[in-house]
């Protein structure tokens, strides 16, 4: 009935006696190795080093921009790009780099915030699900399923119509959008994990919940629950902007890539570079989350645990 | 069963290499044999051992990206390894039938049995519908499926493992091929079911004159319905000859480990394959010398550790059919 | 049912009074009473909410506060359009899907899958306001061919309503079509190394047989539920292009509603839009059992 099936894992098949104090031991994440793997992989590999300038963009965003984001310069109103503009300026003679610089800030740290959000929910939701199963399997899961049955755009456009439009709230909206994707990936994964080897036996030593979960269940639920983030994080972007595009996420005078699309394009014929060069921003960033998450997937989830890159839009 | 002078199928140095992601893999490694009209050849062989594979390349099936066949196969004089792709898809069929091993995946979930028996029937001559439904419901009651007629409209997943097999076989014999080749055709099936289908097949050899190439796991089918025996491991041939030969006399210490011979050696009362200790070759990685060295017993010879030893007579039984074996071992 | 909940308790949250928010500033008392005891905003909460779920069951969505038409009516009016839209899209989405990942799946990493690989890869990436906007500053303004928006009906213009359907039904479709194009590849090279594949082949069939019937028939089965599921976010997903190409459909209603603090407009809107998602699954599941022998009892 919902969207975007997920499969479920099969749940491996339960230990015999003899196995389970030889191999009662959870496997490390093998961080060393996947960045291995992943520098094999060149396209992920791009896309992270590409990822990583546009963070330290983002971070260092007031010492690289040429210009404040808003210094108003109305005799260099919509200059074409050029050695003293390179993106050129706007209706107002802003100079778009800067704001394109500045506006990566705004829009990686809603990005980031959303996920952020979505993540510690969700994994929340799915951990107590999987774990303790039964009925707070039952309402949990349900109550995703209800969340999942609005559209994503529309929901968050219905918490920023409660809420009110701004930065914190968009990251709030797309975050709320987002929950249930995590709660289902980390779900599955915990019921995978759950009856393996290693959480039985340290049932049987007397360890407890939170210890099971933190130590045992968790670090294996994580590779799904990674890669489901970097694909996230790429429709949060994507999200923030069409928000901010709606006039509902981002505010001005602030620099907001989606935002800048949406004062640009009232000057799209006289001067496309005020909306060219935000969506290129946006375009790249998000097709490198993309990239990435699917880089990651071939190397932490083999057996495809999480969703297609595309299938949340 | 007569043995007719000119061979049905003559199989010639057919050699095997798949491209896989760990390098090569030489699966089949320069196999001759023959199948006269009407004859059984039965293979035998741990999974690995490259049957399937060396029967798949036979009929094209092997994906050609992945694999590259080399050698001949002769059916009726016409080499099938080298035959244009529209010569080759005339001969599947009528040429060579071929039945596969696994009932559960080799139908087509979503098309009814009587379109997927129908439409095989249908590609290989001008045939109505309606009379290659009626060869197909006939075909059906040959192989023992009980209401044929209405078998025609269903799919697979609603017939059981052994219904699916017959039909599979079903297909292969639609055609009325000059070979068959039955890939463990019957391991899926219990003894009834799988005696009911030897028995129809040695009918269809009396009657049309079919050769016949059975691969199986089973010395039971063997003794029973083989004329000759060819074992393989690690992609060749190490020993052939008449049922008798091998079975009784076998040369081969891998033979002889297969039937439990040796002293030390798990026996094969209950008529399955006995375990030889250890794995077969991994085709990426094969042996220097002789292929069975690893696990080999007896290694008498010290040339068993950096030579292969050649597929040489060992003995023949009355019909004259060389008994050959490929070991420098003495004894038996 | 937990839809309707959530759908109603949305606007309990605003903060203040919504009649107050929506009236702005300066209203007079009479207009407030009225709009109050016509939106029964003055009953308590639970029966509000069975009142208001009752009404909306026998297609009572309430009134605007705004231009005190009905929410059914308002809806009514915009459906057509976004169903448009939709469908258009998810046409243009199958055309560029089936055949590319096809094309891709029969020849893995050559150049015709790389470059199909790149391009949903790209399709997906791109927003879509952005390539509207690059659609229209070329068609519309370089080249001049096509309007840069709106909206006629069918049965008043046909010419009109196909050059105003296509660059939005291409925007929200190449979008689609990349997620398709990518589970189309998939589906089919699954179903290429199926054993059932082989055993028709062996049969001596003629390529093109094994294809149409063993290979594309069995991996186009899954693709009515990927349709279905595209479908459903191609709804929500209309909405800023709809904005972008000032298409008078549910989603600029929606985002009118918001500008304007309509609540019961907004609430309509994302109910009917919830209905939809879920009803469009209900249709994909029935359909799959149709046409699948698998489920199929």
């Amino acid at each position: 009935m919902t969207g975007a099936p997920l499969p479920e894992p099969a749940v491996s098949p339960t230990a015999t006696e003899a196995g389970v104090s030889s191999t009662a031991r959870p496997p490390r994440p093998r961080w060393r190795q996947t960045l291995g793997l992943l520098a094999r992989n060149p396209t992920a590999a791009v896309a992270a080093t590409v990822l990583l300038l546009i963070v330290l963009v983002a971070v260092f965003d007031e010492a690289i921009a040429p210009t404040g984001p808003n210094e108003i310069a109305v005799q260099d109103r919509l200059q074409p790009p050029s050695l003293a503009h390179p993106f050129g300026t706007d209706d107002l003679g802003r100079d778009i780099l800067s704001r394109v610089v500045l506006g990566a800030a705004v829009s990686l740290r809603v990005g980031f915030l959303a996920v952020a959000f979505a993540l510690v929910v969700g994994a929340l939701i799915g951990l107590l699900a999987g774990y303790y199963g039964r009925w707070v399997d039952d309402v949990l899961m349900r109550l995703m399923d209800i969340l999942f049955a609005f559209p994503a755009v529309l929901l968050a456009i219905a918490v920023l119509a409660v809420r009110g439009p701004g930065a914190g709230n968009t990251a709030l909206a797309i975050g709320i959008v987002y929950i249930p994707v995590f709660a289902r990936v980390t779900r599955a994964s915990v019921l995978g994990v759950r009856e393996e080897v290693y959480v039985r036996a340290s049932r049987s030593v007397g360890a407890s919940d939170l210890r099971l979960l933190t130590r045992h269940v968790l670090p294996n639920a994580a590779p799904p629950i990674i890669v489901q983030t970097s694909i996230s994080l790429a429709f949060a972007v994507l999200a923030e902007a069409a928000l901010s595009f709606l006039g509902l996420g981002t505010q001005p005078p602030n620099p907001s890539w989606g935002l800048m699309l949406a004062e640009g394009r009232g000057f799209i014929d006289l001067a496309w570079w005020l909306a060219f060069f935000p969506g290129m921003a946006i375009f790249l960033t998000v097709l490198c989350f993309n990239l990435l998450g699917d880089g990651l997937r071939d190397v932490l989830d083999p057996r495809q645990r999480t969703l297609m890159a595309g299938s949340g839009r | 069963m007569q043995q007719v002078s000119a061979p049905l199928l003559e199989v010639e140095d057919l050699r095997v290499r798949l491209r896989t992601p760990r390098g090569p893999a030489e699966v089949v490694n320069g196999l001759s044999y023959t199948v006269g009209r009407g004859e059984t050849v039965a293979v035998v062989g741990e999974s690995g051992s490259g049957k399937s594979v060396s029967v798949l390349a036979l009929l094209g099936l092997l994906p050609a990206r992945v694999a590259t066949v080399t050698g001949s196969a002769r059916l009726d004089g016409e080499d099938l390894l080298t035959m244009s792709p529209e010569r080759l898809r005339e001969v599947r069929g009528p040429g060579v039938g071929m039945v596969f091993q696994d009932p559960m995946t080799s139908l087509n979930p979503v098309l009814t049995i009587g379109r997927q028996l129908v439409e095989g029937i249908r590609a290989h001559g001008e045939v109505s519908k309606a009379a290659a439904r009626e060869r197909a419901a006939g075909l059906l009651a040959e192989v023992g499926l009980p209401d044929p007629q209405r078998a025609l409209d269903r799919y697979p997943h609603e017939l059981s493992g052994g219904m699916r097999q017959r039909v599979v076989i079903a297909i292969a014999l639609a055609n009325n091929p000059s070979l068959l080749i039955a890939d463990e055709a019957t391991t899926a099936l219990d003894v009834t079911v799988q005696a009911q289908i030897l028995d129809l097949v040695a009918g269809l050899q009396s009657e049309h004159g079919t050769g016949v190439i059975w691969i199986t796991h089973d010395l039971g089918v063997v003794a029973g319905i083989a004329d000759r025996v060819l074992v393989m491991y690690g992609g060749r041939c190490v020993e052939d000859g008449t049922v008798d030969d091998v079975l009784e006399r076998p040369a081969h210490p891998y033979t002889r480990g297969l039937l439990g011979a040796l002293p030390d050696l798990a026996s094969a009362d209950d008529g399955e394959l006995a375990t030889v200790p250890g794995v077969p070759p991994a085709p990426t990685d094969l042996p220097p010398g002789c292929v069975f060295w690893p696990r080999c017993p007896v290694r008498s010879d010290p040339r068993c550790a950096t030579e292969q030893p050649p597929l040489a007579v060992v003995g023949a039984s009355g019909g004259g059919l060389p008994h050959r074996a490929a070991t420098w071992c003495e004894e038996g | 049912m937990g839809v309707s909940v959530i759908v109603f308790g949305l606007v309990q949250l605003v903060p203040g009074d919504p009649i107050r928010l929506a009236l702005g500033t300066r209203f007079d008392q009479e207009t407030y009473d009225a709009l109050l005891a016509r939106s029964g905003l003055d009953q308590p909460l639970v029966t509000q909410y069975f009142g208001w779920a009752g009404r909306a069951l026998t297609g009572d969505l309430g009134v605007s506060f705004r231009s005190g038409e009905t929410v059914t009516s308002l809806i009514a009016e915009r459906l057509p359009a976004t169903l448009t839209l939709a469908f258009a899209s998810i046409l243009v989405a199958l055309l560029i899907a089936v055949p590319l990942g096809t094309l891709s799946a029969l020849r893995p990493r050559s150049v015709v899958d790389r470059v199909a690989t790149v391009l949903s890869q790209i399709g997906i990436s791109v927003p879509e306001f952005w390539m509207a906007i690059v659609l229209i500053l070329v068609f519309a303004g370089t080249l001049g061919w096509l309007p840069s928006g709106g909206y006629v009906p069918l049965t008043e213009d046909p010419g009109g309503w196909a050059q105003r359907l296509l660059m939005p039904a291409v925007v929200t479709g190449v979008v689609s079509g990349s997620v398709i194009t990518r589970f189309v590849r998939s589906s089919v090279l699954e179903a290429l190394g199926a054993d059932h594949v082989r055993t028709a082949q062996a049969k001596g069939l003629p390529a093109r047989q094994v294809f149409t019937w063993h290979v594309l028939r069995n991996a186009l089965l899954p693709l009515v539920t990927v349709t279905g599921v595209q479908l459903a976010y191609l709804l929500s997903g209309v909405v800023v292009v709809e904005i972008v190409f000032s298409w008078p459909g549910l989603g600029q209603l929606a985002l009118q509603a918001v500008q304007a603090r309509d609540y019961p407009v907004l609430q309509g809107a994302i109910l009917l839009f919830a209905v939809v998602f879920l009803l469009i699954n209900l249709v994909v599941d029935l359909l799959y059992t149709a046409i699948d022998p698998r489920i199929r009892r």
